[in-house]
């Protein structure tokens, strides 16, 4: 009796667990969702693309980096790009990081490798007092501190519509003027940032065809990395410590057997 | 302990016979896990104990590695973590083994719990072990409470200021209260180190409690799916190998499950806003706790009022205490109760539902949809419980646990 129990329990459980889980998904969809896209990094066998980071990188340095920071990267973790040492250095060496020198004075020098990512702004006073009175976010996380990050950053950066091609309604619910931006996906579409992105914005080192598209998701690649640098680490051991575990878990079964094979 | 465990062990080898003349902790282990008679019928949910113990001990592991390169200080806690992620050495397997194993923890212990419940093990002679172990669950919340709180993320602040803020609703004292507890007058750095120093003492309490329940459960044995006494030898077999090797191979299963979670999907049982660094100025457009809370946090939200919500989230859980007292039922396990069982399906689905309106944000039709639950849980406990143990009529029970099993090898 309480084998047929146990089933039922099992199967019930996973009904109302999924039930639960699709009634979750539908709460959640008051927002405009962001087209859904194929990533290079989602699956348990899901690595980076090194070609479309670096490109990413461009991105960021060209463009993103105006405003906002990138504070708990290094410059050294460029190099997990697939870049060389040398190649890095070449990277930033036109970037002048603050530092003090000997003698306790204020200076600017070229930055190293261990450095972390420059800051755009002096502190975070200074980065509201020019954007609006608000900061923009650290981009360190971004991926990973928005809900589908991946597809809402590209969303994002995809999304804005110009004022001329807005409906009545759109300017009603979002009250917009022609000087605000509005975003498709940025909850209450009312957005501060300009559109960041568009065709030919920054011409790629490795001739890549700048479309608004290629660059939303190279750009996404990217801090998908910045957020997440271990997740090929983390796939390829994933992978072999299940295989380890069910073939222990088959072992075990079978011990467990052959260890009752007497009394059922 | 049982007397019946049969002669005392001799042991061949000189130090360990030596050290067990003084000291027999080697009698204890071959007495209470050995040869430690256990009915021979368990189904898969009697693993869950061991389970939840594998899950403290990786918890208390993982939390101490994480301990060594954690800074617990409000302005530095949140970017230490996400060192811990990119730079410490495997940092990110230890982050979130620690973080993902909160949930299965409390998977685990939910199942069992619920275990306890369907099969009567809480019934005489186990109430003390019932008790104990809702003492655990009580314990587990406040560790898992505070070490949420430790990242310093958006979510760990939030989560920190609605719980704190529930004692606000203490009268008279209430305020005074609250002071004491942030250490301060709004939560910042004292409250971040209190927390810590409370989230690394209590897994150790945890054990304690743990130990007394396990000294409980030893008394009188295991309860089994047919909730009747061994009567002799044939009814039971020796704790190891017998289940020894079940749990092996029961919490071999759970491992899979947890590392797929660990591996393949480590934030999907998490909050996106705890990726954003605490901000007094800016709160989240929904404060949830972690999944876990969930039924209960609906509990509290039910209630129109402060102090009745905070009341009624105690009292769901303290309810669980007198639980032993509250089933009037002449046996224990649910298979035998042809109409309770049900309710117990119904007690499960009432969970989900609270913990799906504790997802939601309080409107439309979660306001009524929690209530409703709210008055149900309860319901189960004070009436249904006393009530339907006197008007049912148990189903006839079997003589023997070996009877049993081996009519339905026959059958």
């Amino acid at each position: 009796m309480h084998r047929s129990f146990l089933k039922t329990f099992v199967t019930g459980t996973i009904a109302v667990a999924a039930l639960g889980c699709g009634a979750l998904a539908v709460a959640a969809e008051t927002e405009v969702k962001p087209p859904e896209k194929h990533w290079h990094f989602t699956g348990p066998f899901g690595t980076y693309d090194r070609a479309a980071a670096q490109r990413g990188y461009q991105i960021y340095k060209e463009v993103c980096s105006a405003c906002h920071s990138l504070n708990l990267l290094s410059y050294r973790n460029l190099m997990e790009l697939g870049l060389s040492e040398n190649q890095v250095k070449g990277l930033i060496a036109e970037i002048q990081v603050p530092d003090l020198a000997d003698d306790g004075s204020a200076i600017d020098r070229t930055a190293r490798l261990s450095d972390h990512f420059k800051n755009p702004f002096a502190n975070e006073l200074a980065a509201a007092a020019a954007n609006g009175g608000k900061a923009p976010p650290d981009l360190s996380l971004i991926i990973k501190a928005r809900e589908d990050g991946p597809n809402y950053v590209h969303g994002l950066m995809m999304g804005y519509v110009p004022f001329d091609k807005l409906t009545p309604e759109q300017i009603k619910e979002a009250a917009v003027t022609k000087d605000d931006n509005y975003n498709k996906y940025f909850p209450g579409h009312r957005i501060a940032m300009p559109p960041p992105l568009a065709d030919d914005k920054v011409q790629y080192v490795d001739g890549t065809k700048a479309t608004l598209d290629q660059e939303a998701s190279d750009v996404v690649e990217f801090l998908a990395w910045a957020s997440e640098p271990h997740l090929e680490a983390r796939n390829r051991t994933g992978v072999r410590v299940i295989l380890f575990l069910l073939a222990m878990a088959g072992l075990m079964y079978a011990v467990k057997r052959q260890v009752w094979a007497d009394k059922h | 302990m049982a007397s019946s465990h049969g002669a005392p062990p001799v042991f061949n080898n000189k130090v360990i016979a030596w050290i067990d003349y003084r000291l027999p902790i080697f009698s204890y282990i071959e007495k209470e896990y050995h040869t430690f008679p256990t009915p021979r019928n368990f189904n898969y949910f009697w693993n869950f104990g061991a389970i939840a113990t594998v899950m403290l001990v990786l918890m208390i592991a993982t939390g101490i590695v994480l301990a060594t390169n954690y800074t617990p200080h409000a302005t530095l806690a949140f970017d230490s973590v996400e060192r811990i992620m990119r730079d410490v050495p495997s940092g990110w397997l230890v982050r979130y083994l620690h973080m993902t194993g909160a949930s299965f923890f409390f998977i685990a212990v939910y199942i069992h719990i619920f275990r306890g419940l369907y099969y009567g093990s809480y019934k005489a002679p186990r109430e003390l072990l019932w008790i104990l172990g809702v003492v655990i669950l009580l314990l587990m919340m406040a560790t898992a409470f505070m070490g949420y709180v430790l990242p310093w993320g958006q979510m760990s602040f939030w989560g920190a200021t609605v719980i704190t803020n529930l004692f606000s609703a203490i009268p008279v004292v209430g305020d005074a209260v609250v002071t004491w507890l942030w250490g301060g007058f709004a939560i910042d750095n004292p409250t971040l180190n209190r927390f810590y120093a409370l989230h690394y003492l209590l897994p150790f309490v945890i054990v304690a409690v743990v130990a007394l329940h396990v000294v409980a459960l030893h008394v009188h044995g295991s309860n089994n799916p047919l909730g009747i006494d061994p009567k002799g030898p044939q009814d039971t077999v020796p704790f190891h190998p017998y289940y020894t090797m079940k749990d092996g191979f029961g919490v071999l299963c759970f491992m899979i499950v947890y590392a797929a979670f660990v591996f393949f999907a480590p934030n999907y049982l998490g909050d996106v806003a705890n990726y954003i660094p605490a901000n007094p100025l800016v709160t989240p457009t929904h404060i949830v706790p972690e999944w876990y809370f969930l039924p209960f946090y609906a509990i509290l939200r039910a209630i129109p009022d402060k102090l009745g919500g905070v009341i009624c989230m105690f009292g769901s859980i303290a309810v669980l205490f007198v639980v032993p007292w509250l089933d009037t039922s002449r046996v224990r396990s649910c298979t035998f109760r042809p109409i309770y069982k049900w309710f117990m399906f119904v007690l499960v689905i009432v969970m989900f539902l609270l913990g799906w309106c504790g997802a939601n944000p309080p409107e439309g039709f979660f306001v009524p949809l929690s209530r409703v639950c709210t008055v149900y849980y309860f319901f189960h406990f004070l009436i249904l419980l006393p009530v339907l143990g006197k008007i049912e009529r148990p189903l006839p029970l079997p003589p023997s646990i070996a009877d049993a099993v081996l009519k339905k090898k026959a059958g």
